[in-house]
């Protein structure tokens, strides 16, 4: 019998490590832009386009992200289009990320002032010039502390993909586990390596968080 | 699409769901109680116990809030027996569950606490209130009506994560809703119907909440 040594559970260990990274960037980056589209349609007065974001919000907010993540695992397929693991894992994640910043944007874009708004419209500037040249750069400097806070929950949501068979870190940790049969072990690397991606993430988002309440 | 949604299926299985829906809400019940309780401790003990206890406390949060539920849940269900506890799945899951939501309600509880002005625990104190009165009558009570939205939402947060506890057979809906699907074959139509009954109960709990938040905290205005 193959016997595995703790250097090569740890050397397993950090190569999933990796997919659990890759996913994460993706996940974020994509549902970034996402995001963005979602706060303009959300704040553009326009009915419509306000009712359906306020939907898709709710929906992504409101259900389990694993319940996502199977709906997209099993509904894509039924368009006959052949689903793999990392695909519905790339797409749940980046919709139900989506949902969160665009709602969490919303928020910064809601708290400048309406000064700012009226002053900028009485200059004739169109909406996306607004938001382009006036309320986006103000809102994103308070957006940056709660946009990382939330980043460290899409690293902790990518745990979730080992469920629909993607391999990363998770997966590879009960891998091992049923390989190696020491679960204490396993799991307490597997926890480890994720504190360790995700303690920095947290850490600076509280030291920007403080910043910005001195500078106010 | 060439596949049509066949919900009728779906039928015959209701009372599996059922019960898995009313795990669910026990298992989201006990463990908010249990949680906020375990919070309180944390936070009371952070803020006001001595430094050691605090550091300990402080190293539980992070750890916590910097590792996914699924992998706790893990090491709870199968790490923990090779250490010597042996847990059912159920206990397992309240315990997951209770373990995770401590650790950010300390930390919601512990900013509740932070922003209570100093003069008002020195007017309790002044009109000789023993430390306990202080803090379950002026601190406790103004930190939880500053951070009962914060709580709020974090309560319903942690019930949509509890889906995850179908991964080691505790049967909540998640769990049901698998049963279902490898029986009948209907994935997509069952688990958009348990998606859809997840963000009835998101939406019910969130409104029950804000009522229970009224009530209690209508005398205090």
């Amino acid at each position: 019998m193959l016997q595995f040594s703790f250097w090569d559970i740890l050397s397993n260990l950090l190569i999933a490590t990796q997919w659990t990274i890759i996913l994460s960037l993706i996940a974020f980056v994509c549902g970034g832009i996402v995001g963005l589209i979602l706060l303009f349609m959300r704040t553009s007065q326009v009915r419509s386009l306000e009712w359906f974001t306020k939907i898709y919000i709710e929906f992504f907010q409101g259900t389990p992200l694993l319940m996502q993540l199977f709906l997209f695992f099993f509904g894509i397929a039924l368009f006959g289009i052949e689903v793999s693991p990392w695909m519905a894992a790339t797409m749940g994640l980046t919709f139900w990320t989506s949902a969160f910043l665009a709602e969490i944007w919303r928020g910064c874009v809601e708290s400048i002032p309406r000064g700012q708004w009226e002053a900028s419209s009485s200059v004739a500037l169109s909406y996306i010039e607004q938001m382009r040249y006036v309320i986006l750069p103000q809102a994103s400097r308070i957006a940056i502390a709660p946009t990382v806070g939330f980043s460290v929950q899409v690293v902790k949501g990518t745990a979730l993909a080992s469920i629909i068979g993607f391999v990363e870190l998770t997966k590879a940790g009960t891998m091992l586990n049923n390989a190696t049969f020491r679960p204490f072990l396993v799991y307490s690397l597997v926890a480890l390596i994720y504190f360790c991606l995700c303690f920095p993430l947290s850490w600076c988002a509280k030291k920007i968080e403080g910043r910005l309440n001195v500078t106010r | 699409m060439l596949y049509k949604l066949q919900f009728g299926d779906l039928l015959p299985y209701w009372d599996v769901l059922l019960q898995g829906l009313i795990f669910t809400i026990v298992l989201t019940l006990v463990s908010t109680v249990a949680g906020i309780a375990l919070g309180t401790a944390g936070a009371s003990a952070r803020t006001f116990g001595p430094p050691w206890l605090g550091r300990a406390v402080a190293v539980y949060v992070e750890l916590i809030r910097n590792t996914p539920f699924i992998v706790q849940l893990f090491f709870i269900f199968f790490g923990l027996p090779a250490a010597g506890v042996k847990l059912s799945e159920t206990t397992a899951a309240f315990l997951a569950m209770t373990i995770n939501l401590g650790a950010y309600s300390t930390e919601i509880i512990r900013a509740g606490i932070e922003a209570v002005p100093k003069g008002h625990v020195e007017a309790g104190v002044s009109l000789a209130m023993t430390k306990w009165e202080v803090l379950r009558y002026i601190i406790l009570k103004q930190a939880f009506q500053k951070i009962y939205p914060a709580l709020s939402s974090q309560i319903i947060i942690v019930m949509l994560g509890s889906a995850v506890v179908s991964q080691i057979s505790a049967q909540d809906l998640t769990y049901a809703a698998n049963f279902v699907a490898s029986r009948n074959f209907r994935n997509f139509e069952v688990y958009l119907l348990a998606a859809l009954i997840y963000l009835l109960l998101a939406i019910i709990t969130r409104a029950l909440l804000r009522g229970l938040g009224k009530i209690l905290f209508k005398a205090a205005r």
